[in-house]
């Protein structure tokens, strides 16, 4: 909310410099968002007058005017304007200024062939108002040298946000008032112009939902005249940012805007019968003052005559019953609506306007009588007329809000000391009555007080938040103790080992594009896709995290990256059997580009394949604490992977504790990417969670001691099928003799010459480790030929 | 003896003259061989009288031993002469590029989570999480903002069209304070946690992105107020910047599940295009920045979460991550931490060994 320092002490009777006022703002919870001085924009602009003005000589709609600019000879200055002419004054810009409506520095020229030693200013151009028919005319007694700015009266505008909880501040009045009460100065009563009201009201005004509408206050006024308003009313209102209108319709913006108070003025003439407050008729339809149509609904409340509706109640008011210049009669309507209700209704239409804002937040329900008499004052005084009776149909909320109040619960919730006789005052201050036994009885426009912890605030707020002191929290003896969770420190150390082992984290979107998810999406289950997204980019709720990490590196891949090697730890969304999300911690990574440049060593450059991708997976749920050991190799990592290249890790037949691979052809196509591109993707949530036992953590191992005695190895060279999985005959090895085979590996695999078809030779490395003795030849033979028989049975037979 | 001194003379000639080990051989196998020469003349020792042999003896294993040092001498330095040359056929141009080794990184926004949980948990504070996409409940009912509640609208809030098991909308959080909602719920009071995460505003634009982060603080218990707010957070914001001379200033605000509710700010002072927190807002060359809202738990919010507001009450704040992030370590453009650039994360990702602890300081040192 703006408003101009001049306003404000139309309110408060103050001596506080602007700083002391801004401070006071900032520190009673009005933050002060900027602060605008008219004057700035308006230096270098002076009263001048108007000596002479002859015609250009070489332009038919030029003059050339001899200005006296109050001190030494008058300036030759070449103006453009019709009204210009010898004896009047206006506002002179001399070189150097410059023009607030285009930034433009003013400097001494020439106007075909002319010398022009600045300019003549219209309002439009110093951003006073809209006219640019001519320049500014000043009256007579305008000091010619003086400062613009100064004559003018501009006045510092301060820009405040008012929270929503206040909406008693939403006018001028209303932060003049809590100024007046942290101290600021004294708050001055509100000036209602004395008129006669005579007659009752020509119009039947009545509510017919009292739910909605509890109190409809009007009265009519006749032989108005519209116009212009004053200048001090303009000027108020453009310091608001308010564009001011007509006299009528900028008097009820001020009323709003100074004390908060919403009202409306309809066009008596444009009204038919009596005028109503009551619920729309679902599908009845009212044009708004923006001009658009707006459907309504029975949940809606509206004013409307026996023709149509003229007010789409406490939001905006309808054009055909608008005033206009030369409206003659009038109707004013000052209201109470009931809040929540405006609030559903503003948010039903879309329709958002300054009356919404104060009625949804809630007006004084205590300032309709005043507010209408208000208006009524300011209207016959500026604008004639004569006003009707009051017309009070229903009434407002009357009954005050009373909290037990315990001064010591400031100290208690707001940590400071107030003296109870200076909580009194500030509350008293704001129009609080406190009774001797602190029963607070709160004024009816204090709608955001509820309970004690609010009074503690109203008296902190007042009382200076910079004097609550810190205080430290209690502390637990000793070191303090370790809070991770399992989970928690699970989530650490892997990220650190997937960095270690090279890899970039990035932060990746939660939302993806429709069709990225889509292909990433997995079973039967619906993604979460958002009603209202940002963009299409950001729409549906990511179901994997390679998909994202993908884009990521698309876009490396686009801006010239020869790699990237990026993992996330994050959350796949899902659904809960209860319509819940379920989210999945899961950590993803995407190696796509050269896994090794061009070099001088090797020549070309080296792309991921799916190893990388295993390495990746292994290394990482190995570091998160998975078995492992006793991890199985299976297919099935999805179709988003390439079918012969990609593999899950499982612990049992469900349990997939992991998928990698390369990713397939037609998901890079997908996403528009030149492939290889391996991938990664550990499902967090499948691995197993250490048993924590009861008591202390045991930090002991396992006892062992390295085997005293040196292992030895065995070459062994089968011939397999051609489909054999080499892991399902190191298997086979491997349990032939769990106590002394403590090892077997691949180091060989051949197929060709010497090896028939459909026959693979293997080669692996078997690793003995003797216990207390030394293997005689007689064990060795014999280790050899149970893990040879072991072999045998998956189809494998010792090469000659 | 003359010919014995003649034919030494002459094999230590031919030796010192050898240029190959073969060359040597031939010398050592001449005088040395089972038919060398100073073989043979060993071999006349035997048929000589004892007084003979106690002449010649000595002269003969004399010139033995000369010719095999002076074999042994010429042997390794043309040995080492030999290594020397191959050694110099084996340079190599050290000035090539060894093969890369990725570096790897943690985002930043990690890392200062792990700076937060580190300092929380020496203030007693655990970590808390909860859903993202939640429902309207969590995150704004049982905050105190019913269905027509004015500050709902300011939320800018994502939403599903998914109806949630109680009836309500599911949305996406839009702060981390339904967290605080779930805690109390399952821990009761007393509690002190902090909850950080992801949070989702429909605002983007170039200080603001629809996703980042926040972290929520929580503390609850018995006679908890407002001046233990401020130490929470002076003290935290001593500790994540590591200066003494941060200076908070608190401001009367609102949000609908505190009361009473306050802003906190800093004082910064600009240091190039820098701002640089530290020093009183007021001084000279400093101003305030925002830096989250806070204030006392609002009892309808503890009520809701099942703990007793008449025994317990307490405080909560909401800090961005992000944004501490930036003012920490530098960075100005928020869209950059989620683009996943590796240039971007090469200079302002950490290393994994920069884990935070207190005693080396959890802020990563350059």
């Amino acid at each position: 909310m703006k408003f101009s320092i001049t306003w404000l002490k139309d309110h408060l009777e103050t001596e506080a410099t602007l700083q002391e006022i801004t401070d006071c703002l900032t520190s009673l919870g009005h933050e002060v968002e900027g602060v605008e001085d008219p004057a700035q924009k308006l230096a270098g602009f002076t009263v001048a007058k108007v000596l002479t003005a002859e015609k250009h000589p070489d332009a038919d709609k030029l003059q050339v005017l001899s200005v006296d600019t109050g001190e030494g000879a008058p300036l030759q200055v070449v103006c453009g304007a019709p009204n210009a002419r010898a004896g009047m004054k206006g506002v002179l810009g001399q070189p150097g200024a410059v023009v607030p409506s285009n930034g433009m520095e003013l400097r001494k020229s020439a106007i075909r062939g002319v010398e022009s030693n600045g300019m003549m200013c219209s309002v439009r151009e110093l951003e006073l108002g809209e006219d640019h028919d001519g320049i500014i005319e000043l009256p007579e007694d305008a000091p010619v040298g003086h400062s613009f700015a100064e004559y003018h009266g501009s006045s510092p505008v301060i820009d405040v946000a008012i929270t929503p909880n206040r909406p008693d501040c939403m006018g001028v009045y209303g932060i003049a008032r809590d100024l007046a009460a942290a101290g600021l100065g004294t708050l001055k009563p509100i000036a209602t112009p004395s008129f006669d009201a005579s007659g009752s009201c020509p119009i039947e005004i009545r509510t017919d939902d009292p739910e909605g509408c509890p109190a409809f206050y009007g009265r009519v006024i006749k032989g108005v005249t519209n116009g212009a308003s004053p200048d001090w009313l303009q000027q108020r209102l453009t310091s608001a940012g308010q564009r001011p209108i007509s006299l009528l319709v900028d008097l009820t913006n001020y009323l709003m805007l100074a004390f908060g108070r919403p009202a409306h003025i309809y066009d008596l003439a444009k009204l038919s019968g009596a005028v109503v407050a009551r619920r729309a008729k679902d599908g009845e339809q009212v044009l708004a003052l923006n001009e658009k149509t707006y459907t309504l609904d029975e949940s809606m409340v509206v004013i409307a005559d026996e023709a149509q509706v003229h007010d789409i109640a406490g939001i905006m008011g309808g054009e055909d019953s608008g005033v206009q210049d030369d409206t003659t009669d009038v109707l004013l309507e000052i209201a109470y609506f009931d809040p929540p209700r405006i609030g559903v209704t503003g948010r039903k239409l879309g329709l958002a306007s300054d009356a919404r804002t104060r009625f949804e937040r809630g007006v004084d329900p205590a300032f309709l009588q005043d507010g209408l008499d208000l208006l009524t004052g300011l209207i016959v005084e500026l604008a004639g007329g004569k006003p009707s009776e009051a017309v009070q149909a229903g009434s407002p909320p009357s009954e005050a809000k009373a909290v037990s109040f315990d001064p010591a619960m400031t100290a208690k919730l707001g940590g400071v000391d107030v003296p109870a006789d200076e909580q009194k005052r500030i509350l008293e201050s704001l129009d609080f009555s406190v009774d001797a036994d602190w029963k607070v009885t709160c004024p009816l426009r204090r709608h955001d007080i509820e309970g004690p912890a609010d009074l503690v605030e109203e008296v902190v707020r007042i009382h200076g938040l910079d004097k609550v002191e810190s205080v430290a929290l209690p502390r637990m003896d000793g070191v303090a103790r370790p809070t991770a969770t399992a989970q928690q420190a699970l989530e650490r150390k892997l990220r650190r080992a997937a960095a270690g082992s090279g890899l970039d984290e990035a932060v990746t979107w939660s939302f993806l594009p429709g069709d990225a998810a889509d292909h990433f999406a997995t079973g039967d289950q619906a993604l979460w896709v958002l009603d209202n997204p940002i963009s299409e980019d950001m729409k549906a709720m990511r179901p994997s995290l390679v998909p994202g990490l993908l884009l990521a590196a698309k876009r490396n891949a686009d801006r010239g990256a020869s790699g990237s090697r990026l993992f996330e730890l994050g959350r796949r969304y899902f659904r809960g059997p209860d319509g819940m999300s379920d989210e999945r911690p899961t950590l993803g990574v995407v190696l796509a580009g050269e896994k090794t440049p061009r070099g001088w060593a090797s020549g070309k450059a080296s792309s991921f394949d799916a190893f990388d991708a295993k390495a990746a997976a292994m290394t990482l749920l190995e570091a998160a604490g998975a078995p492992v050991g006793n991890l199985m190799v299976f297919g099935e990592a999805g179709e988003q992977f390439h079918p012969g290249q990609s593999a899950t890790l499982r612990l049992g037949p469900k349990k997939v504790l992991a998928r990698f691979g390369m990713l397939h052809p037609a998901t890079l196509k997908a996403f528009d990417m030149n492939g290889p591109v391996a991938a990664v993707e550990l499902f967090l949530d499948a691995i197993p969670a250490k048993k924590a036992g009861k008591g202390p953590v045991s930090f002991a191992r396992p006892s062992f001691t390295p085997p005293a005695l040196q292992a030895v190895t065995r070459d062994f060279a089968f011939l397999v099928p051609a489909d054999l999985a080499a892991e399902d005959l190191l298997k086979s090895v491997r349990g032939s003799d769990k106590a002394n085979i403590t090892g077997a590996r691949v180091f060989d695999i051949f197929t060709g010459e010497g090896v028939p078809e459909g026959k693979k030779s293997l080669a692996i490395e078997v690793t003995l480790q003797p216990h207390d003795k030394s293997f005689k030849d007689a064990d060795l033979k014999a280790i050899a030929d149970k893990g040879v028989a072991a072999a045998a049975k998956q189809g494998a037979e010792l090469r000659g | 003896m003359t010919e014995l001194t003649s034919q030494e003379q002459a094999t230590l000639d031919a030796i010192a003259a050898a240029t190959s080990l073969d060359a040597l051989e031939e010398q050592r196998v001449a005088a040395l061989g089972k038919k060398g020469w100073v073989s043979l003349a060993l071999k006349t020792l035997g048929q000589m009288s004892p007084d003979e042999r106690k002449e010649a003896a000595p002269a003969i294993q004399a010139v033995r031993a000369k010719v095999a040092d002076a074999l042994d001498a010429r042997k390794a330095a043309l040995e080492a002469e030999a290594l020397e040359a191959q050694l110099a056929s084996e340079t190599i141009d050290l000035t090539l590029p060894a093969p890369d080794m990725p570096k790897g990184s943690i985002h930043p926004v990690s890392q200062v989570m792990d700076e937060l949980a580190e300092i929380f948990a020496d203030l007693g504070f655990a970590v808390a999480t909860g859903p993202e996409i939640e429902d309207d409940w969590h995150n704004f009912t049982a905050l105190n903002m019913d269905e027509n509640h004015p500050a709902r609208a300011m939320h800018d809030t994502f939403y599903f069209p998914d109806a949630a098991p109680d009836g309500g909308q599911m949305l996406l959080r839009t702060h981390t304070s339904p967290v605080q909602i779930r805690s109390m719920k399952d821990q009761g009071a007393p509690i002190r946690l902090i909850a950080p995460g992801r949070v989702y505003r429909s605002d983007s634009d170039a200080t603001h992105t629809p996703m980042f982060h926040q972290v929520e603080g929580l503390v609850v218990d018995k006679g908890i107020h407002l001046g233990h707010l401020k130490w929470t957070l002076e003290t935290f914001f001593k500790a994540f910047f590591e200066r003494e001379d941060i200076v908070l200033r608190l401001r009367p605000s609102y949000f609908p599940f505190t009361e009473p509710s306050v802003e906190v700010d800093v004082g910064y002072s600009n240091e190039g295009d820098r701002r640089v927190v530290g020093g009183h807002g007021d001084d000279d060359g400093h101003d305030w920045m925002e830096l989250g809202g806070s204030g006392m738990v609002n009892r309808r919010v503890l009520e809701m979460a099942g703990v007793d507001p008449d025994e317990f009450q307490g405080f909560a704040f909401g800090l961005g991550i992000d944004r501490i992030a930036m003012l920490k370590y530098g960075m100005n453009d928020l869209r950059a931490f989620f683009d996943g650039d590796p240039r971007w994360l090469a200079h302002y990702g950490f290393s994994p060994y920069d884990q935070p602890t207190l005693s080396a300081g959890v802020g990563a040192r350059p």
